[in-house]
């Protein structure tokens, strides 16, 4: 596996910087435009603050990895009102990574970044011929993902990253998702999705103005699945930071689901069976060629965190011998 | 195969069971004259060609039988050979990568030592050198895994024929890596069309219309020729342009579902979007029409080229009705009267390319006998006739292609890495490009 690091930063010196600067930006929606790319990514603004994750236990028709219901702080953040498009993802995969991209190195060291590495072109066609452009991309890692969310962060200036398991449910209960009475009306999914996923936003958004929340493509996020997570995960802003390959969380639903499991609730979980068809070893770390049903949407912390702690989020990639 | 429901881990599952054949590997000298279908007898995998691919394929083999082991190891470059075999030694016990330090063979040539090691062979270099490995594996009386394509040119193609004759007569087995032979939809759906549920076929659209695949940038320290070996898919006496690696797949399904080869040629294509000096010499479009004994005609595209529409996949008609397969699990049939006559439901199938060396070593275990290497010799022939009819514009038939004498790649024991490769940039760094009406056939 060829790892196509484009350029290196070098040493991080880390400088007295004052980050915090960034985070004078108030506190409402906004387009992120990005250099040179011919679109925009658009963001909401999500008011944080404590609700309660999961499900009652006494609820028979969820099952058990929902449970307990627990109180659950998240802070501040935006995220994006779309799910990542093939357009949005191709910049980055065939991006090309020079300095011309970024602002400047002292400002990549305060997010964090001392290299960015562009994925590999894929030997197949990873759209299943459901289309491209404005379609969600899928079958991307959740590596991929976040290592687009770094790119996305180097070119941008501020910090993006996936969202956690609990942001995710956050939006989805505090938007309403789950009390739309004709999912139909907000969501693509087995019945009305004619066997693919289908153009972002065209479904009606939540009530936070999100779409796609639930059904199209099932999203990632930044945590390891752990079906006992609930009764140990901290109050604030929990994360189980991943430290195997699989599995790890996805949420939502998607084109190929039935409607039970379209909700705010439900924990999907990534599967290395995921790379049947990949005939390489090591697996590739960027691509899996069976999750056509796999995307993702960003989010950005209100409060950018410093240096140090952003770095926790740019997880390495584990290799993937296709063993478990 | 799934171990995970059972809470064992693959890597459980290959090391217990290669414990479990311990005691049978106390006694090799005692058993070397034992039939290579005596499941007692330990089947010693070699494998030329150590990237990802062949890494992967040395794990199918390893998985596909519990007394299987690798012994030899060949790769022109030493950094390929020592990854695969550092992958290899995560994934399996010591027992199953019994690769002595003085069997693994690097460099031009080396594929001789380490097959002469072995009962079966992987080939899984670039396609140019793959006439030369089969031929050698089989004159040595090796069964083989083959991948896809078998050669790059017509000079390859007759040796690769010559070498599945051979291995006829001597009943050896060979799997080629077109993988859609050895999975379930395209069996399934082949089994519907030979039994003509939708009659005859008359046409068809085969496709592998995508984006490219990956680009190894030439480095400062690299020769010429280290260049081309490293960056070979863009280099036509190595890799034989993307209409044959990896349109073949699609082509295949052609002849396969038709049940015959082309008889002659006629397309278009060139160089429009990727044309970088890393790019070599191949094209990024392709468009044939393949001719077929029978009458059927095959429309074949294949491109790499982004923001384009994307389709892999194989649709044909005939008399009664459709067929539709792709390699996402997919088959569809469907009358022309509007009644669906199958759908093939593939969530649950296997690998194919598990099921490639499943059915191989279970064969070379009961004495059986499968040879797809001249469907492959035929498969990969179409696909260079495609690519002769595009690079010249002409129309070219099976049989002046057959008869001529069209070689680009050289004995592999004649290179070394200070030559000249077959093909050589100008003073520019570029390279020659076929053009339509000017390059001639031959």
């Amino acid at each position: 596996m060829i790892l196509k690091t484009r350029f290196n930063l070098g040493l991080v010196l880390v400088v007295g910087l004052l980050y915090h600067s960034l985070n004078a930006q108030s506190f409402k929606n906004y387009k992120q435009d990005l250099k040179g790319e011919p679109f925009t990514i658009d963001m909401v603004a999500i008011e944080g603050g404590a609700y309660k994750m999961g499900v009652e236990k006494g609820d028979k028709s969820r099952g058990d990895d929902e449970k307990p219901i627990h109180e659950v702080v998240v802070d501040d953040f935006w995220m994006g009102k779309y799910e990542i498009t093939w357009e949005q993802y191709d910049a980055f995969v065939y991006g090309k990574f020079d300095m011309g991209q970024v602002e400047s190195i002292s400002k990549l060291t305060n997010l964090g970044i001392d290299a960015i590495t562009g994925a590999t072109t894929p030997y197949m066609d990873m759209s299943f011929g459901m289309g491209k452009g404005p379609n969600p991309a899928v079958n991307m890692t959740q590596y991929g993902a976040i290592m687009y969310c770094k790119w996305l962060t180097a070119k941008s200036g501020v910090f993006y990253r996936l969202p956690t398991e609990a942001e995710w449910e956050y939006v989805c209960k505090k938007g309403k998702n789950d009390e739309e009475s004709n999912v139909m009306e907000i969501a693509w999914y087995e019945d009305n999705s004619d066997g693919k996923y289908q153009r972002t936003g065209t479904k009606k958004p939540n009530s936070l103005g999100i779409y796609d929340m639930l059904g199209n493509v099932s999203e990632w996020v930044l945590d390891q699945y752990d079906a006992n997570y609930y009764s140990k995960s901290p109050k604030e802003n929990p994360w189980n930071i991943p430290t195997k390959l699989y599995p790890r969380v996805v949420r939502g639903g998607s084109w190929k689901d039935t409607a039970s499991k379209l909700c705010c609730t439900a924990r999907h979980r990534s599967r290395s069976n995921w790379k049947v068809r990949d005939p390489q070893i090591p697996k590739s770390k960027w691509w899996h060629t069976e999750a056509s049903f796999i995307g993702f949407r960003v989010v950005r912390p209100k409060v950018q965190p410093s240096p140090e702690e952003i770095k926790k989020y740019w997880l390495k990639a584990i290799v993937d011998y296709g063993l478990n | 195969m799934d171990y995970t429901k059972k809470n064992v881990s693959r890597r459980d599952f290959v090391k217990g069971s290669s414990l479990m054949t311990g005691g049978i590997l106390l006694a090799p000298s005692i058993l070397s004259s034992t039939p290579l279908f005596k499941n007692e007898k330990v089947l010693k995998i070699a494998v030329v060609g150590c990237g990802g691919r062949g890494t992967g394929a040395v794990s199918q083999a390893l998985n596909a039988d519990n007394n299987v082991k690798l012994v030899a190891m060949a790769d022109a470059f030493e950094d390929r050979l020592e990854q695969s075999y550092e992958s290899l030694s995560k994934m399996f016990d010591a027992s199953k990568i019994d690769v002595k330090p003085n069997k693994k063979f690097v460099g031009f040539g080396s594929y001789k030592k380490a097959i002469d090691e072995s009962d079966v062979v992987i080939l899984t270099t670039p396609p140019g050198f793959r006439p030369q490995h089969f031929e050698y594996a089989v004159a040595q009386g090796k069964h083989v895994f083959m991948e896809k394509p078998v050669a790059t040119d017509v000079v390859g193609i007759k040796k690769v024929l010559a070498a599945a004759k051979l291995a006829k007569e001597k009943k050896l087995n060979v799997v080629v890596g077109l993988q859609r032979h050895y999975q379930k939809n395209y069996r399934e759906a082949f089994s519907k069309v030979k039994n003509g549920d939708i009659g005859k076929i008359v046409s068809g659209q085969v496709y592998w219309n995508g984006e490219g695949v990956w680009v190894n940038p030439r480095q400062e320290n690299w020769t010429e020729m280290e260049y081309q070996m490293r960056n070979w898919y863009y280099f036509n006496w190595i890799c034989g342009d993307h209409i044959l690696e990896q349109h073949i797949h699609n082509i295949d399904v052609a002849n396969w579902f038709i049940g015959e080869y082309p008889i002659k040629a006629q397309g278009m294509g060139g160089r429009e979007v990727r044309k970088g000096k890393d790019h070599g010499q191949i094209f990024d479009h392709h468009f044939v029409e393949f001719e077929y004994p029978g009458g059927a005609v095959i429309s074949s595209q294949c491109r790499h080229q982004q923001g384009c529409l994307n389709r892999v996949s194989e649709t044909f008609q005939g008399t009664n009705g459709s067929v539709y397969t792709d390699g996402g699990n997919k088959a569809v049939l469907k009358s022309y009267s509007g009644g669906d006559l199958y759908t093939h439901n593939g969530e649950e199938d296997k690998n194919p390319y598990q099921v490639e060396h499943d059915e191989l070593f279970a064969s070379i275990r009961t004495g059986g006998y499968i040879n797809n290497a001249e469907n492959g010799a035929k498969s990969t022939m179409t696909a260079i006739l495609g690519r002769m009819a595009t690079y010249t514009g002409k129309q070219v038939t099976w049989d002046e292609a057959m008869n001529s004498d069209h070689q680009l790649v050289p004995d592999e024991n004649s290179l070394n890495w200070d030559m000249i490769p077959p093909v050589k940039p100008d003073e520019f760094g570029n390279y020659p490009i076929p053009v339509p009406g000017v390059t001639k056939l031959f």
